[in-house]
């Protein structure tokens, strides 16, 4: 496939060119890709041929776009049953780069791009930062954490892809992101927005007004957030605040970002192909209505995903936008269907407390989180059973230990938790899993 | 001389300091002595019993996070002045008191302090240098059988 619009000719980036592609030259081009993929998978990925064979189907049965819908499923659980090469499409020797998810139980999930998975990458983060008005001379402040997490090196190769001035600080270490924020003068950060919010609030303790300071932009991802958050933010760091969109099994960053519109994300439908499902009963639902999103990967290598399960709640639509993209746009990820609870109006997944906690103890403790409702507003306790290795006979250290949590906690999910430290066991369990989230709040 | 001490960690809710003294009991285990070290959300209770490894399985097999601290058991003559000899033998040597709990035996005008120093070797030493009484497990059971 040759790249036919790089000369497009047009005063946005040229990269981003893809963005804004008649509809049937992109149907042309994700069908195209989508033959290729389904070939490529069948070939390579045992898991997925048995499937496509159980189903009676073969590559050569995706003559259009819509018969994606007679292709298998794919589910988080497939990539930790394969662990950790069993979905990988490419030898090892055309792989340059993996990266894994931090999962505190079990295996992680492990990812894989080629060469040109990552220059395909850096493309869509490139589409990501010009959708959000930034450019070459543009400094960004790239604080999601590097390493094995997808966000960190993804934002920092589409970054310097796009010609801006990276400071690849990675995440933590509030007092200095402000003071690089500040005498760096980056114009973007990147970095989830809780934490962003953690440098809200810090600032002014470090006598730093952000809203003095040169930054214009902030591209807000890795966890989903809400209007609230960006009402907040905007005003207080005189920015614009974009959501990002992404998730590693897919790419990492990158399949979606909001646009100056700021009203819903553009998906990068060429390379992303988007679909909505009930997640009951996993039939296609029409643009429009709110589903499962469910993505196809249309060119990856390395890693092909086909139809996965993102279990975010989104709508997509595809009326124009004032920007003048044509792909379409989803709807901001307001909630998962699986166990996120909102409070305060934040959203934080029982996932991320146990993290918190992962980050002090240096082992997942067992753990509940009780919501309760005192008729004006919502409480969060978090309850940790105190582990043999943790106890000691001394209050001071128990007591700091329920400090050190709590610390944590706030900060991974920025919001204030009363932590109560509890006998061993006392904390139901059912078939060996304790149930983490116990919603005692008045409906 | 030091001798063993177990601690549990309790939540702070009515009835839960009697549990280990019932088991305890029921397994025929004899308390010396206790202290409960309180917050308002939890507790710590600390223990001295004569057969500290039985006591521990007892405590262990009902769901308790038990830990064993060595402790320093010293005697003073129970009355104004008893203690601030310790305590100066203690600052002497640089040492600093983790915490300490004090008991009485009927019959007896001595007390017996248990302490937790954050070196209890260097402790023993220096108190035994001075005179002080330090008291092993066993002679504190059989004091506590007169
Ligand atoms: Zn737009």
């Amino acid at each position: 496939m040759s790249e036919f619009w790089h000369d497009a000719g047009c005063v946005f980036h040229p990269v981003s060119a893809p963005d804004y592609l008649p509809e049937t030259q992109l149907k042309q081009l994700q069908l195209h890709r989508l033959r290729a993929v389904v070939r490529r998978s069948y070939d390579h990925v045992a898991l997925f041929r048995e499937r496509m064979q159980g189903k009676g189907i073969t590559p050569e049965d995706i003559r259009q776009l819509e018969d994606i819908q007679h292709l298998p499923f794919t589910v988080k659980t497939d990539l930790r049953d394969t662990y950790p090469f069993g979905l990988f499409a490419s030898p090892m020797n055309e792989i340059v780069r993996m990266h894994a998810s931090s999962g505190t139980t079990g295996k992680p999930i492990v990812v894989a791009y080629t060469q040109e998975d990552l220059r395909v990458w850096s493309s869509v983060m490139v589409r990501c930062f010009a959708a959000a008005g930034l450019d070459r001379g543009d400094i960004i402040q790239n604080a999601y954490g590097y390493g094995l997490f997808t966000g960190g090196l993804g934002a920092h190769y589409g970054a310097e892809a796009l010609g801006a001035t990276v400071i690849p600080i990675s995440g933590g270490n509030t007092d200095r992101q402000i003071m690089l924020l500040k005498d760096f003068g980056a114009t973007a950060i990147c970095c989830t927005p809780s934490y962003f919010l953690r440098i809200l609030e810090r600032a002014p303790e470090l006598g730093v007004n952000l809203r003095d300071l040169p930054l214009k932009a902030g591209i807000f991802g890795a966890e989903p957030w809400t209007d609230e958050m960006r009402k907040r933010i905007e005003p207080e760091a005189n920015i614009k605040a974009y959501d990002i969109y992404g998730l590693s099994e897919i790419i990492g960053p990158g399949v979606a970002n909001e646009c100056s519109a700021q009203d819903g994300l553009h998906i990068f439908e060429d390379h992303f192909y988007p679909e909505i499902v009930d997640p009951e009963t996993l039939q296609p639902v029409p643009d429009g209505e709110e589903g499962e999103l469910v993505l196809t990967t249309l060119s990856k290598q390395a890693m092909p995903m086909i139809r996965y399960r993102t279990r975010d709640i989104t709508t997509l639509y595809k009326e124009k936008c004032s920007c003048g993209r044509t792909v379409r746009r989803m709807r901001r990820i307001a909630r998962r269907s699986d166990d996120m609870f909102i409070i305060r109006g934040v959203n934080v997944f029982p996932s991320q407390i146990e993290e918190a906690l992962l980050a002090v103890e240096g082992t997942a403790p067992h753990y509940q989180i009780v919501l309760t409702n005192d008729g004006t507003m919502d409480d969060v306790e978090v309850q940790v059973e105190v582990s043999p290795e943790a106890f000691s006979d001394k209050v001071s250290v128990m007591e700091g230990l329920r400090k050190k949590l709590s610390a944590s906690i706030e900060r991974v999910v920025n919001i204030r938790v009363n932590v109560r430290l509890v006998e061993p066991n006392k904390i139901a369990r059912s078939e060996g899993k304790a149930k983490r989230l116990i919603d005692n709040r008045k409906k | 001389m030091k001798m063993h001490q177990l601690s549990m960690f309790l939540e702070n809710k009515p009835g839960r300091l009697s549990e280990p003294c019932r088991l305890l009991a029921n397994a025929g285990i004899n308390i010396l002595t206790l202290s409960v070290a309180d917050t308002q959300q939890f507790g710590i209770l600390r223990l001295i019993v004569p057969d500290w490894e039985a006591a521990k399985g007892v405590l262990e097999k009902a769901g308790f996070v038990v830990n064993v601290t060595e402790v320093v058991a010293t005697e003073v003559v129970d009355q104004p002045g008893g203690l601030a000899t310790i305590l100066e033998i203690i600052e002497e040597v640089g040492l600093n008191i983790e915490y300490m709990y004090a008991f009485t035996f009927r019959c007896n005008d001595k007390a017996v302090i248990v302490f937790r120093f954050d070196n209890n070797d260097i402790a023993v030493t220096a108190l035994q240098a001075k005179g002080i009484s330090v008291v092993g497990g066993v002679e504190l059971y059989e004091r506590a059988r007169q």
